[in-house]
């Protein structure tokens, strides 16, 4: 459990940022084209009246994700990086033109950051990786790189194309979409067979479909990077126990996206039923659980929708409500801020929602 | 205040408690019954790789053995106080039949008749195999090799485990995976939602008769462990409606059991003596609730369908439904009154259709849907049909519903569809042949036999000895 003292230093850490990233945002000689506009187009003004994390809170609205389909790419683009080509990364997507977030050094220290978050027993250094899941046009494939680069290694990729997969499923081409899994297993136990790799990263799906296929311990993996569907509590006690063999893999399960970023779990296990708690990488990132309807933070403990900040010189989005729910969860000693646990799809014990494998 | 029961999945016979569980809840007050371990599936794909462990634990027993086993099980089942879920907790059979009727609906009197079907099979299960086998001698299953009728014969099993996505609607239906144990194939099933009792019961009845408990995995499921079930599972039983059964159509693996559009057909030269039938009719539409697929769901008949509608109606329309201990209960509860709702309104919309009207609505005092004894229920329908192309002349819903139609017996065949048992009523040996000689028949009465009324010595939906085991050629030197 985080100190009063760390929670308060994390606040006043946050809300520095915030002055510094709305300054940068909504200054003529820094902006963007898309917050300058918009800016203009209040009665308000965010540099005087944005000085902290619940400023931003009261006084923005909901981030609207049209606006990263809608708009040209350079609208983002703020004055100190014109000078630099940027990458294009999108998210997950099925049909039509899907939410874009462009981006320059954002994954790197992102995923540096995350990178001493990990242990060398589970993550050897200079040593080989392997990705197997959606890369194409995510940040994830080129974060994934970044990482294992970080950490020495050289990493493989086998690639799934998540869209495919989910436009299977809402069509109830079942066989194809196993067919399809398949195929993408079959291409990493070839990789796995022929080449040495001791840290994968991949969906809890493809895990679970690997590990039927190929004893891993056997195979010489050390470590899972894991992430990208809702795992749930019986699901994480399963894939800890009996897919990596109760600690004979070490098991590191992430929430995050092109959006944010992503999010550290904090130790889990028998000892909490395997409820998985996340923390965003504040400041750069802040998630918040909240009412859907009032919008206002939901009491510890209770379900409510993920909400994200974004807060980077490359990229401004405030309150972005996430297709997701959680349960609020209070700050841990190495994250001082709230965390947010066991994610599951919006909606989802009233609805039937298509993940698909990613 | 009572502990309520946990009933943890079985993982080739070890317990084991989830994190996700789902509640059994009594269908009247809403109050919970059990809590269910609910697994995900990859535990089903995981346990399925040592199944080799659960077909040689049963290998161990000769099929003599276990027949005593069933024997004893079958008792133990009827009779005694048996493990229900964990930390020692027991059920004994008046609080299975109590608990049991509050999660299905089902009464007390039904409950019962189920468990004695079920006390049968297993008390003669040997008759059972013997029919399944047509008389094979039980040392060729031990051995996999021997004679029979004076000829050299072997069997090879078809897979390592039977799977099984149960119902929740009639617990005598689990008896069709009986013989399953004594022809020594694990069952790996997920139970219905509404009905863990019968299967978890039957497990613990086998393991405490000294079956080996490797025999049995009890997985309460989603949908994508059911599909696992039925696809990894080399051999699986599911039941459904009309969907299910079009879906695995054609599947050799999967033997689909749905609805059975059992019929009463009444020949030209019987149906002047119609009113002596008519207590078979109705005991063939409503025993059981009208849950079953061996209910009648149609009568065919060469004239007088408007007096027979009647008769049944007058019979039929004014039962109403009584408590669930009550002896005299004909009615079965809905788990889910949403289904009885959507019964009810399907009988409305199609009853706007020209050419067939309600013979029960006369005597029956109300609407056919009613909320009463805390529950939903459906009161007994029989529908008049001018023709056999009516949505309503073959159709099976989940209660006391039949149509009686009139068709000419020359084309009585012609129109029935598929059909798990036609109940015959005629002595006309022509019609007789014919009868003989459908292939859409599974069960055949012939004569004023109720559809309900089965034998145990003749499989009537799928040998599951046949889908078990198959016939090869062999030599062996000497």
């Amino acid at each position: 459990m985080a100190s009063k003292n760390q929670i308060n230093e994390a606040v006043l850490k946050l809300d520095n940022h915030v002055a510094e990233i709305i300054h940068w945002h909504f200054s003529e000689e820094t902006g963007s084209p898309f917050w300058l506009q918009w800016a203009k187009e209040q009665n308000w003004n965010p540099l005087n009246e944005i000085r902290t994390f619940q400023d931003l809170c009261n006084k923005f609205p909901y981030f609207k994700d049209e606006w990263l389909r809608d708009l040209p790419n350079e609208a983002w683009v703020p004055k100190a990086y014109q000078h630099r080509p940027f990458n294009i990364f999108e998210t997950g997507g099925t049909t039509g033109m899907p939410k874009q977030r462009i981006g320059w050094d954002d994954f790197r220290t992102d995923y540096s950051e995350f990178s001493t978050t990990l242990n060398d027993e589970h993550f050897p250094r200079n040593h080989y990786w392997m990705m197997v899941g959606p890369t194409g046009p995510r940040r994830l494939r080129l974060a994934i790189e970044h990482l294992a680069n970080e950490r020495g290694c050289s990493c493989f990729f086998v690639d799934l194309d998540p869209r495919w997969v989910k436009r299977l499923i809402s069509t109830q081409q079942f066989d194809q979409a196993r067919a399809y899994m398949d195929h993408v297993v079959e291409q990493a136990l070839t990789i796995l067979k022929h080449r040495k790799v001791s840290a994968l990263f991949t969906t809890p799906k493809l895990l679970e479909a690997l590990a039927e296929r190929r004893d891993l311990v056997q195979a010489g993996i050390k470590g899972v990077f894991c992430g990208g569907t809702t795992m749930d509590r019986q699901y994480a006690r399963f894939l800890m126990e009996e897919v990596c063999e109760g600690g004979k893999i070490g098991f590191v399960p992430t929430y995050g996206n092109t959006l944010m970023g992503l999010a550290r779990h904090r130790p889990f296990g028998s000892e909490n039923d395997y409820s998985i708690t996340y923390h965003a990488p504040q400041p750069r990132a802040v998630l918040r659980v909240v009412d859907s309807q009032s919008g206002n933070p939901v009491e510890y403990d209770q379900w409510g929708r993920v909400e994200l900040t974004t807060l980077t010189k490359e990229f401004f989005m405030p309150k972005f409500l996430e297709r997701d729910e959680a349960i609020r969860r209070k700050p841990w000693e190495e994250a001082p801020w709230d965390g947010v646990a066991e994610i599951r799809p919006f909606g989802a014990m009233e609805k039937k929602i298509v993940e698909g494998v990613y | 205040m009572k502990a309520i029961p946990h009933l943890p999945c079985l993982r080739l016979g070890k317990p084991y408690r989830s994190l996700n569980q789902s509640e059994v809840i009594d269908y009247r007050s809403g109050e919970i019954r059990a809590t269910l371990s609910q697994i995900n599936p990859g535990i089903i794909r995981k346990d399925l790789t040592k199944i080799n462990s659960a077909r040689d634990a049963l290998q161990k027993f000769s099929t003599t053995e276990l027949l005593n086993i069933c024997k004893k099980a079958g008792d133990s089942f009827l009779h005694d106080h048996l493990p229900l879920g964990e930390n020692g907790a027991l059920q004994g059979p008046r609080d299975y039949v109590d608990t049991l009727s509050s999660t299905s609906g089902l009464p007390h009197v039904m409950v019962r008749k189920n468990m004695e079907k079920i006390h049968f099979a297993l008390s003669n299960m040997k008759l059972i195999l013997n029919g399944l086998t047509r008389g094979l001698d039980l040392e060729v299953l031990d051995l996999g090799y021997g004679e029979q009728s004076g000829s050299p014969v072997c069997f090879h099993p078809t897979t390592k485990a039977l799977g099984l996505v149960m119902p929740s609607n009639s617990p005598a239906v689990n008896s069709l995976w009986l013989p399953a144990i004594p022809l020594k194939m694990p069952v790996i099933m997920k139970p219905g939602k509404d009905e863990p009792w019968t299967p978890f019961r039957l497990m613990q009845a086998f393991i405490s008769a000294g079956c080996p408990a490797e025999a049995f995995g009890f997985y309460p499921t989603d949908h994508e462990g059911a599909a696992d079930i039925l696809r990894l599972c080399d051999r699986a039983l599911i039941f459904g409606d009309k969907s299910t059964t079009d879906q695995y159509a054609g599947n050799p693996g999967v033997q689909v059991h749905g609805p059975g559009f059992s019929k009463i057909l009444i020949g030209d030269d019987e149906i002047e003596n119609w009113p002596d039938y008519i207590d078979l009719m109705i005991s063939s539409i409503s025993e059981n609730g009208g849950r079953s697929c061996i209910n009648a769901s149609a009568i065919l008949v060469p004239k007088y369908a408007r007096e027979i509608a009647d008769a049944l109606g007058q019979k039929l329309g004014p039962v109403q439904p009584l408590p669930m201990d009550d002896e005299g209960a004909v009615l079965s509860g809905f788990a889910n009154p949403k289904m009885a709702e959507w019964i009810d309104s399907a009988i409305e919309e199609d009853l706007r259709v020209p050419g067939a009207y309600e013979a029960t609505a006369p005597y029956r005092d109300g609407t056919r849907l009613v909320q009463t004894e805390g529950g939903v229920y459906l009161r007994p329908t029989i529908v008049a049909c001018d023709s056999i192309d009516h949505p309503l002349a073959n159709r099976e819903f989940l209660c006391p519903f039949a149509s009686v139609v009139e068709v000419p017996q020359a084309q009585m065949l012609d129109c029935i569809g598929p059909t798990l048992v036609v109940s015959a009523i005629t002595k006309d040996e022509s019609f007789k042949r014919e009868l003989l000689i459908d292939s859409r028949i599974e069960r055949l009465n012939i004569g004023p036999i109720p559809t309900m009324k089965i034998s145990w010595d003749q499989p009537h939906e799928g040998n599951l000895f046949e889908f078990l085991y198959k016939r090869r050629s062999i030599g062996m030197a000497a």
